[in-house]
């Protein structure tokens, strides 16, 4: 096996014999192209709504619970799908997310929630995971639409415009300290800050 | 009161106004509509207030009208968003009107640490509002000017 290995490792080492230079440089740039390509494709197919739903803990939790709410169904008819707040949207970033959410892979198979009563069990944990990541990124997913330079006060609520105009304005909170629980049902929250 | 009509009072005053007048012509939202139906042509949606000014109370032990709007709010065994902003703890920061000590009282007149549970539900009594015009004309008086009159 290591004398195998070995063999292979001196003739990557060795300048082509059969093949000519053009080809070589060609054909990996093709082969660079198709690779990157389909390595973007694969990660964009992932990042879709469908993707996230064909899995029966998504769709017959989180989903069904969206649906009633203002981010799928609105007056203008412009919606959030899951990726649009749960993954970020710059690639580095993605990037990250992506590899960190290989561990749903292995929640997953293990069946980690794969029943009502299991997700409801880790339903406050897994919040809690989201509400630290959108705090620490001073809720980047939100403000990818919800753009504070752009909001009209005038148009909020008094109790809205009060918030937005001293807490948000000032920094001293983000979206997620209190839009908790906007999209899906909330955990109990005894104990959680603001409840 | 004027435009802003208080929605219990005014099914109130609607149903007695119907009960008058001969069944068949009992108008309902629904239009007839029988409950496992899909209304044809539904009305639109009127949206709630959204002021957050203060109402007066319409006669002495009225629960207070909601002057905000509420939709979505989550109230069940998890979680009140209500009172996130209400509760006595959470006031300092909300600057809410306190949930009233009363609630506070289970039904033997226990004062407990908390709102009591049979409180728990605002929506029971505590109602957001819509600005239109009654449907019917309104004779309510307020007990002011009923014991003014009566002088």
């Amino acid at each position: 096996m290591i004398e195998l290995l070995k063999r292979y490792l001196r003739r990557a080492r060795q300048p082509s014999i059969h093949y000519s230079l053009g080809f070589l440089t060609l054909g990996g740039f093709v082969m660079g192209i198709i690779f990157w390509g389909g390595f973007n494709t694969a990660l964009e197919a992932t990042n879709t709504e469908t993707f996230c739903i064909s899995c029966h803990e998504m769709e017959d939790n989180v989903y069904m619970e969206l649906q009633s709410t203002v981010h799928f169904s609105n007056g203008s008819g412009v919606r959030a799908t899951c990726p649009d707040c749960h993954v970020p949207h710059e690639w580095t970033y993605k990037i990250a997310r992506k590899t960190q959410a290989s561990k749903e892979v292995w929640g997953k198979i293990f069946g980690t929630i794969n029943t009502r009563d299991k997700f409801l069990d880790k339903r406050l944990e897994l919040a809690q995971h989201e509400w630290a990541r959108l705090k620490a990124n001073d809720s980047l997913e939100c403000r990818n639409c919800h753009d504070f330079d752009y909001m009209d006060f005038t148009q909020q609520g008094k109790r809205a415009r009060d918030q937005h105009s001293s807490a948000l304005a000032s920094g001293e909170k983000t979206c997620i300290d209190c839009h908790k629980g906007i999209a899906h049902r909330l955990p109990n929250m005894a104990g959680v800050e603001g409840f | 009161m004027k435009n802003f009509v208080l929605i219990p009072l005014l099914f109130a005053v609607v149903t007695a106004s119907f009960q008058a007048v001969a069944e068949a012509q009992i108008a309902t939202l629904r239009k007839g509509t029988p409950l496992d139906q899909q209304q044809a042509d539904p009305d639109q949606l009127q949206p709630y207030s959204d002021r957050d000014v203060k109402q007066p109370r319409a006669y002495p032990m009225q629960p207070p009208v909601i002057p905000h709007k509420i939709e979505n709010y989550q109230v069940d065994l998890n979680v009140n968003k209500c009172l996130s902003c209400h509760a006595r703890s959470r006031t300092e920061e909300s600057q809410a009107p306190m949930v009233s000590v009363t609630h506070f009282m289970d039904r033997d007149g226990n004062f407990l640490a908390d709102v009591s549970p049979r409180r728990y539900f605002c929506n029971q009594c505590h109602v957001p509002q819509i600005e239109r015009k009654p449907l019917l004309e309104n004779q309510f008086k307020d007990v002011k000017a009923v014991l003014n009159e009566a002088d």
